[in-house]
């Protein structure tokens, strides 16, 4: 199998000791740890290249604006954008779903239009949708799941209708980790005339993402979940419809002409673009794709199969372990597990693992909708990425072992 | 820090077997608290007549520290003032967060005393308190 200590020692903060030992980082899902090309590219661009884009005459700005640009392309290319003004720079996920919100949502949702998103979406994907349907006087509406935690295909049929005007849905669930067909829902949108925005931060990491094949309008994802530094996200949405579109944040370097009482808009996508970008953050994203492209996504799949395949039957042995996502009828199970101890608080879950220097995520996931629709309060939840070994899943299966004793319970 | 240090057997078995985790049918006002990020939510019911808590009892959902820390409370304040069921809340808030260590000074404290170490353990600190906090608000309009 593939052995991820050959990728373990790129990454500083997993070779730190904590407490006497190094961390079996399972919060990939949250954000993911930094190698060390991408820090470098960071250091090497505040270090050798720093100065305002698309400003001044000088060397240093050419060399800053041919860095921002170039990290623009890089990541056309990395998704499969048929151009690179198709790729927006934003702060994060939430920042380039907000943009669709505001742009796009608040000018072509009208009175009596749906949208229809799903339960499993990231507050992310929701609450923005919530803000446009009350501003318009629209209905949200939801697609629930199959007893597997798939989207229900009946409400995929049923509720994106003639009235609908916006489809937004993850392509990877951030709790139940399962992989949704979004082509076939770009389809179905499509075929009813309204448009299909995907959040991709739980997949684009993990899997090849091909957004002309997807034949989405927006994609949405962030570079802190994918090896980049935090304050760097990326929103692809089609020229024509991002062209057609009102800015979403007004101010420097987003305009063509500015007068005393009106101004004029610069192109797409210097028209999303306002203030100064994260350019530092830019190039850490291109070394971020040069470091994934290097081991390639069909070994990352395979080393999180092989986590994923390894975890599973370990934790189905526990009797006092319950499991959500974890019995898709589908092949589409990504390494993301959600899950609870019985009698016990996700809370006191992580605190117990992490006295064993083993990181997870409690709580809802910001996923509020879909713990209530799962009727649970909150789960703990594992999520692993390409330096996870399988020394860390012991870690961690040793560690829950321990839980339900420390709070006095019996095993 | 050691885990026993945090998960002692009083709060285990305040956690596992809570006394005052009910509806207090004769409650006088109540309070509901939460920590939207842990989706801890609890509702404190007292009792109060003549400036004095005659009972208090609680209901909701948390994690063993957040659930602990309640009912240790609702016991340490029955038959107590408001003002000093005040009193002990804020001087038990000041415990967690580390700024009072004198041990005569926390000795009324009682039970409560186990969560002390919490104080250590930043991320769970406003689970310690919730209930705390919670009775703080719950008891600043009664005299």
């Amino acid at each position: 199998m593939a052995d991820a200590q050959e990728f373990l020692k790129d990454f500083p903060l997993l070779n730190h000791k904590i407490n006497g030992r190094k961390v079996a980082y399972l919060d990939n899902g949250a954000t993911t740890q930094k190698p060390e090309q991408m820090i470098q590219a960071i250091c090497g661009y505040y270090g050798g290249c720093n100065a305002n884009p698309h400003r001044g005459a000088y060397a240093l700005s050419i060399k800053a604006t041919d860095i921002y640009e170039g990290a623009r392309k890089r990541t056309a290319e990395f998704i499969k954008a048929k151009r690179p003004q198709e790729i927006i720079f934003t702060k994060n996920a939430t920042e380039a779903l907000n943009l669709v919100a505001y742009s796009y949502g608040l000018h072509n949702v009208h009175a009596g239009d749906e949208i229809v998103i799903s339960i499993s979406e990231h507050h992310s994907n929701c609450v923005p949708w919530q803000m446009v349907a009350k501003a318009k006087g629209a209905t949200l509406k939801y697609i629930y799941l199959e007893k597997d935690g798939n989207l229900s295909a009946e409400d995929i049929e049923t509720k994106i209708t003639e009235r609908t005007k916006i489809v937004a849905v993850t392509q990877v669930s951030n709790v139940l980790g399962l992989k949704n067909d979004v082509k076939a829902i770009v389809k179905k949108a499509h075929s009813v005339g309204a448009i299909c925005v995907v959040d991709g931060s739980q997949s684009v990491a993990h899997m090849a993402v091909d957004v002309s094949d997807l034949d989405c309008d927006f994609f949405a994802f962030s570079g802190h979940k994918m090896l980049s530094p935090m304050g760097i996200g990326v929103l692809y949405g089609k020229y024509a419809l991002l062209d057609a579109m009102e800015p979403f944040l007004r101010g420097g370097d987003m305009i063509e002409y500015v007068e005393e009482q009106d101004s004029t808009w610069a192109e797409v996508p210097a028209k999303f673009e306002a203030g100064t970008q994260n350019v530092g953050g830019a190039a850490g994203l291109v070394a971020a794709i040069d470091y994934l492209e290097k081991i390639g996504f069909d070994r990352i799949e395979a080393i999180e199969a092989d986590l994923l395949n390894y975890a599973l039957p370990k934790l189905r042995e526990l009797p006092f372990i319950e499991l959500y996502g974890c019995d898709s009828t589908q092949d589409n199970k990504t390494g993301i597990i959600a899950f609870n101890v019985k009698d016990v608080h996700p809370h006191d879950v992580a605190s117990i693992l992490d006295n064993d220097g083993v990181a997870v995520r409690a709580g809802h996931h910001c996923a509020q909708p879909l713990h209530r629709y799962l009727g649970q309060n909150a789960t703990c939840r594992a999520s692993f990425y390409l330096y996870n070994t399988r020394e860390d899943i012991d870690r961690w299966i040793e560690s829950l072992k321990k839980v339900r004793g420390v709070l006095g319970y019996g095993a | 820090m050691a885990l026993d240090d945090v998960y002692t057997e009083v709060l285990g078995e305040h956690s596992r077997n809570p006394d005052h985790k009910h509806k207090l049918s004769c409650a006088t006002c109540q309070m509901k608290g939460k920590n939207p990020s842990c989706g801890d939510e609890i509702t404190i019911e007292l009792q109060v007549e003549g400036g004095i808590v005659k009972d208090a009892a609680f209901t909701g959902i948390g994690c063993a520290i957040s659930q602990a820390s309640t009912d240790i409370m609702a016991e340490l304040i029955r038959g107590k003032s408001v003002e000093d069921a005040r009193r002990l809340a804020n001087k038990f808030i000041s415990m967690i967060k580390g700024e009072l260590v004198d041990e005569d000074e926390l000795e009324e404290l009682d039970e409560a005393l186990a969560l002390k170490n919490v104080a250590h353990m930043p991320a769970r600190v406003k689970c310690a308190v919730l209930a705390w906090h919670t009775l703080d608000d719950a008891l600043k309009d009664q005299k």
